[in-house]
């Protein structure tokens, strides 16, 4: 240990006496943050009058020793003797500094800033709705000019996002599938067993993944798998001003970036969803298999008696839609980055909620509609 | 030279460092390295106490590695590093606290937490290492941090994302300063900022060195912020410091690269610079 150090262990203490009829503290040890302990609320508590603060005991200073010393004095209208250690200077430095400084935002009642919150959050939705509806707009537009120009087509980018979003999803959304397949299977055999009506788990099973579970599934998982990826990919190109670069070339941000990834979306969903379905469909099947000793064979020929075609067709149709949805959420979240790397993750998370929110808003919209139009 | 000439000669190296008392940093033998690529091979540094060392080398030199070495973060391959005759290396965190509480680091892009305020950066330290310190007196401390380091009063209560880049410098110094440090470690300080508002960061540091009688370890490519502040600087070039001392020394080498360096357009510029403002003072 050097010297400096060793000078550091002192505590700092203090003595009130008095000397020639006047009133003295006495300092000593050393001034510095880490030897200060309780000294400033002693120093505090000293009502006074006092004439002066001897500093001949005290060996080193810091600045916050001598904020200390300097508020003191202030309060007190004290001098200091005995200084050896280049304490006025200190003091004085730290003194020249002493103005009010705000420490802490202003304060808000509570109620006022629950009101200002639910108005901020009213607003934020509204802007959002309006932006994402605008976005469709541009997208539309983008759409409309590649088709006019086939030659702007990115047919490496599609190809390419076919993969990221379509084939490397297919593990995860089969093992989910299945699993998924197995619980309803499960489930269900469980309750119509108290009917007797064992047989009528595999209508359950057929009709609830090919109309509702396969595809809304598939839509959740390539929400959090692609429709965060866009945001956070678009959102850091935003930050770096790769898209600002993009623009000044004359490369359409809306065509290069956009389009491909809500065409590989839209088209991988109804691919996806079917895969989905079956990959349940087969889970369902495994479970009567080994738990209510259906034969496959059995379980295929009733399937084929109890689900109607257009369940098929539901799902189908909803897939692309919810592709749509999830890939302008993701996209659209990610070009509203301005800021800060924060924001990227703010982003990337509303653009999941946001997604999956409104597959479900549609999905219940879709199920008035196939029921309107007579597909039960 | 035979091996064991070689070992002991570079034990004495070792023992000397550690001995004399006006060092502040000793970095002796250090060797790091990524993968295959070698940054630092036998680097040896010494940064006397109460002086601001520049560091300069080209991009991919290693300064910032170097840094990182010496305040802990990167662990070396090889080397010893001793901070006020402590060693560094191999130390648990909890070993080496009483050396951090003695240095401040100010990161490149100010490093602020982004969910506390400017004034709430600078009682991190206080709060983390002196819990007895009561909160009046930790806000006062807040506010005269803040305005040492040439922040307007009204940049307490903002958010970093709310300041501009010389602001979000000036809150990272004021909290590197938190708790009155010996050493400062300044990661390219000017970086970023423009002209008036660097010479007004160069301005500032030499102030507080002066007042706080602090050590500075500057790593910059600011050739106005070498020539008006640094007392020393020092070049890091093939995986190591090749020179070490004041410009003048500096200059009267022949390495290539220092005498590029200094003697660019760029280096001519701030030499002149520095004269003019000379010239004035007299």
């Amino acid at each position: 240990m050097d010297h400096i150090s060793a000078l550091m262990n002192k505590a700092a203490d203090l003595a009130q006496e008095m000397h020639d009829g006047k009133e003295v503290v006495r300092l000593s040890g050393t001034l510095s943050i880490a030897c200060l302990h309780d000294l400033s609320d002693r120093l505090d508590a000293i009502a006074g009058p006092v004439d002066a603060i001897d500093l001949s005991g005290v060996d080193h200073m810091d600045t916050i020793g001598a904020w200390v010393l300097h508020r003191t004095i202030k309060r007190l209208d004290c001098k200091i003797t005995g200084d050896r250690c280049d304490a006025e200077r200190l003091i004085a430095a730290v003194g020249q500094l002493d103005e009010p400084v705000n420490i802490r935002p202003d304060y808000v009642p509570p109620w006022e800033r629950v009101v200002g919150q639910i108005g901020e959050a009213v607003v934020n939705s509204g802007a959002t709705l309006l932006g994402l509806l605008g976005f469709f707009g541009s997208t539309l537009v983008a759409t409309w000019n590649v088709i006019r120009h086939p030659g702007r087509f990115r047919v490496n980018a599609v190809v390419q996002r076919f993969e990221v979003v379509g084939v490397s999803a297919l593990g995860i959304i089969g093992l989910m599938s299945f699993l998924i397949g197995i619980v309803i299977a499960q489930q269900g055999s469980v309750q119509l067993r108290q009917f007797g009506m064992e047989m009528l788990t595999i209508n359950l099973v057929g009709r609830l993944t090919f109309r509702e579970l396969g595809v809304l599934m598939t839509a959740i998982m390539v929400a959090g798998r692609s429709g965060s990826a866009f945001a956070a990919q678009l959102g850091t190109m935003k930050l770096t001003e790769e898209v600002d670069a993009m623009r000044t070339i004359g490369v359409s941000p809306m065509e290069a970036l956009v389009l491909p990834r809500t065409l590989a979306v839209v088209v991988m969903m109804p691919l996806l969803g079917f895969y989905s379905s079956i990959v349940a469909i087969i889970g369902g099947g495994f479970l009567c298999a080994v738990s209510l000793d259906i034969p496959p064979i059995t379980f295929v020929q009733r399937l084929r008696e109890v689900v109607p075609i257009h369940d098929l067709w539901v799902g189908l149709i909803k897939a692309p839609v919810f592709g749509v949805i999830i890939a302008l959420a993701g996209c659209f979240q990610g070009m509203q980055v301005k800021a800060n790397a924060e924001e990227v993750g703010l982003r990337t998370t509303s653009a999941v909620v946001q997604a999956i929110f409104l597959v479900i808003v549609l999905d219940a919209f879709f199920a008035v509609f196939f029921t309107w139009v007579g597909w039960n | 030279m035979a091996p064991e000439e070689e070992i002991s000669a570079e034990e004495a190296r070792v023992e000397q460092a550690v001995e004399k008392d006006d060092i502040a940093i000793s970095v002796r033998n250090l060797k790091n390295s990524f993968g295959d690529q070698v940054v630092h091979e036998g680097l040896d540094l010494d940064v006397r106490k109460g002086e601001i060392l520049g560091v300069v080398g080209g991009s991919g030199t290693g300064k910032s590695v170097l840094m990182r070495s010496i305040i802990g973060l990167q662990t070396p391959e090889e080397g010893e590093i001793h901070v006020f005759g402590e060693s560094m290396i191999g130390r648990l965190d909890d070993e080496a606290l009483a050396i951090r509480k003695r240095w401040g680091v100010l990161f490149q892009g100010g490093a602020l937490f982004s969910t506390l305020t400017v004034a709430e950066n600078v009682e991190v330290p206080i709060r983390e290492y002196y819990p007895n310190i009561g909160p009046q007196l930790r806000d006062e401390i807040a506010a005269y941090k803040i305005r040492m380091t040439g922040l307007p009063a009204e940049a307490g209560p903002k958010y970093p994302a709310e300041l501009s880049g010389g602001m979000k410098k000036r809150a990272g110094l004021a909290r590197a300063l938190a708790l009155d440090p010996d050493l400062l470690f300044l990661d390219e300080p000017t970086a970023g900022l423009d002209p008036i508002g660097a010479a007004a960061f160069d301005d500032q540091t030499r102030k507080l060195q002066q007042t706080l009688g602090l050590t500075v370890f500057l790593i910059t490519h600011d050739l106005d912020t070498l020539y008006s502040i640094c007392d020393r600087v020092a070049v890091l070039a093939d995986r190591k410091v090749t020179a070490v001392g004041t410009i003048d020394e500096l200059l009267a080498t022949d390495h290539p690269w220092i005498q590029e360096y200094f003697n660019g357009p760029r280096g001519r510029a701030a030499t002149a610079a520095v004269a003019r403002e000379q010239d004035k003072r007299r």
